[in-house]
């Protein structure tokens, strides 16, 4: 009777603690080198912090985002980084979307197609950086000379503002646009069959069964996708620092990126308090950005 | 399962030609990387450049490999990939089967808070984590690019939406009523259910840590670098020689395009398996 109630005992304590057991490794990790590092950053941020002696801080105030909104360089920056993440996300994400479309009718090596467009996935930003950065070299680049081959002259790419920007999209467009495809194909089939019959019954055209019930139907999946590019995008940094190799973004900072800034600001001018005004400039740009995703997506669900 | 959208309609060849396009421009860039790395760097320097292999490649790898400390770096890569993806895969399946399978107070409050964390930037907490690896003197250590790298939100979700539906619920019960305790339920009924699963994450994290750069960067210097922080260094030397950074980005990239050979499809099915749960 007692070992019963023991065991009893044991079980209920079993079934009422291991749940927090098996979650508590990754809130653990989280709050060591996620969250504490976070908070953090916004306390250096408001105190001046050399990198060659990090330890030793000095209260600034909110001098470091003052002089921050005073830099030309962050302005620019900042810009850059929401034209490339314009330019980048937008046509990938619709080519994604096409090919996904593609890929959902019964085709003979379907997987072959899908293994093939996710291939950039595996390479690196470094190794696909460099790899790109010859392609669009301005004497001896194959675009330049593919261009050349249909009567355009030479383009200047690393050195001109919008070029540049092209070029470093690319890169971006080129290894996640299979990786997206993907998860608009995998939500595709999710849609049922009857939609689409009963489309076609009302006389509805393939075109447009894609855009009154595919679109619709994928409306979750798309606001997902834009999400996650959302904030890669505001992340960019490898395509940017490797494209022509300097911190600066090119000669006149003309594709310099908030990340690269950060960068820039803590490990080539040493100032680690100004990397971190950066750093929660652009946290909250991500929530002025993520609210705005939010209304929208709650705008729409109204209009259903 | 309804009968799959759109597979009653067959692909037409304009259908093949798009998509044959497209496969060719996600495949040309990695066989230019070959054709490059097979060069020199003089040929790379004339118009037209070249389409077709020459015969500098184990030159090149050659160079490459003791230029850039590509053994080590190779070496190194496999290692912290190795380490996050199996803490990763580990710790995920734990939290996501708690989630998708164990009543506890402040679950969706906990959950919500995971797939918060997915939101936050790396950039936020770098100076913090740079300040405190400075003073634990593990600059140059991998322990300061595996740590902090050791539990992903991603992971979480993924095996909880995994779990939700692979496994049943009766099977947990009946293991608790045989009178088994949490853990023995976790290792004889979770870990074979979620093993698929589990292989497909673990992939998912393998790649996601090889090409690991922003923090690396910061982190580790050329004398102890992962691959990516090697071929950051060969692509800033002083007279920098193009067919021998593409040797570089060709051996960095090659172990992960082997795996795609082989497991391709298996990585795949997993990307749009967590799509489609989601």
């Amino acid at each position: 009777m007692r070992r019963a109630a023991r065991r009893s005992r044991r079980y209920q304590r079993d079934a009422r603690w291991s749940p927090y057991a098996f979650i508590s490794p990754f809130f653990l990790f989280f709050a060591a080198f996620g969250l504490f590092p976070l908070l953090y950053t916004g306390w250096a941020s408001l105190h001046k912090v050399s990198l060659h002696n990090p330890t030793q801080m000095e209260w600034a105030g909110l001098h470091n985002y003052s002089r921050l909104f005073e830099d030309e360089f962050f302005w620019k920056a900042l810009q850059n980084t929401l034209t490339i993440g314009i330019i980048s996300t937008v046509p990938q994400l619709l080519m994604a979307l096409g090919l996904a479309h593609l890929l959902n009718y019964r085709l003979r090596g379907s997987m072959f197609f899908r293994v093939a467009m996710l291939t950039p996935y595996a390479t690196s930003v470094a190794a696909a950086t460099l790899v790109f950065a010859m392609l669009y070299g301005r004497d001896y680049g194959m675009i330049n000379w593919a261009l050349g081959s249909v009567g355009i002259d030479n383009i200047d790419w690393e050195n001109g503002t919008w070029s540049s920007q092209i070029a470093i999209s690319t890169i971006v467009i080129w290894r996640w646009t299979g990786y997206n495809t993907l998860i608009y194909l995998a939500a595709m089939q999710a849609v049922p069959n009857d939609l689409y019959e009963s489309a076609a019954l009302d006389g509805a055209t393939r075109w447009q069964q894609f855009i009154h019930v595919t679109i619709p139907s994928l409306r979750p999946t798309i606001l997902f996708t834009v999400v996650v590019s959302t904030i890669g995008a505001t992340q960019l940094f490898g395509e940017p620092l490797l494209f022509g190799g300097t911190q600066t973004g090119g000669a006149s900072h003309q594709y310099q990126t908030l990340g690269l800034y950060l960068y820039e600001q803590g490990w080539f001018n040493f100032h680690l308090g100004r990397a971190s005004a950066i750093a929660w400039t652009m946290f909250l740009i991500l929530v002025v950005i993520g609210l705005v995703n939010w209304l929208i997506a709650r705008r729409l669900q109204k209009s259903h | 399962m309804a009968r799959r959208a759109g597979k009653q309609l067959h692909g037409g060849p304009v259908t093949y030609g798009v998509l044959a396009v497209f496969t060719l421009g996600s495949l040309f860039p990695l066989v230019w990387t070959a054709i490059a790395a097979s060069r020199n760097n003089a040929r790379l320097a004339e118009t037209p450049p070249p389409l077709w292999f020459g015969g500098n490649l184990f030159d090149n790898l050659a160079t490459a490999w003791n230029d850039a400390n590509m053994g080590k770096a190779l070496f190194n890569t496999t290692i912290v990939a190795s380490s996050i993806a199996a803490t990763t895969v580990l710790f995920a399946t734990l939290a996501g089967f708690a989630f998708a399978k164990l009543r506890f107070r402040a679950k969706n409050l906990l959950l919500l808070l995971v797939i918060g964390t997915m939101m936050v930037p790396p950039q936020l907490s770098v100076v913090p984590l740079f300040m405190a690896i400075a003073e634990l003197e593990w600059t140059n250590h991998l322990q300061a690019v595996i740590l902090p790298m050791m539990v992903s939100a991603f992971g979480v979700f993924f095996m909880r939406q995994y779990l939700i539906s692979a496994l049943p619920t009766e099977l947990i019960e009946a293991a608790r009523v045989d009178g088994a305790h949490s853990l023995r339920v976790v290792w004889h009924v979770v870990f074979p259910i979620a093993r698929p699963a589990m292989a497909v994450l673990g992939m998912l994290t393998f790649v996601m840590a090889w090409n690991e750069f922003f923090w690396p960067i910061i982190a580790l210097t050329q004398e102890n670098p992962t691959v990516q922080v090697a071929l950051t260094g060969l692509g800033r030397g002083y007279i920098p020689d193009q067919s021998v950074i593409m040797a570089g980005a060709l051996l960095g990239t090659l172990p992960l395009l082997i795996a795609f050979a082989l497991f391709g499809k298996q990585i795949v099915g997993g990307i749009m398996q967590g799509a489609v749960k989601g």
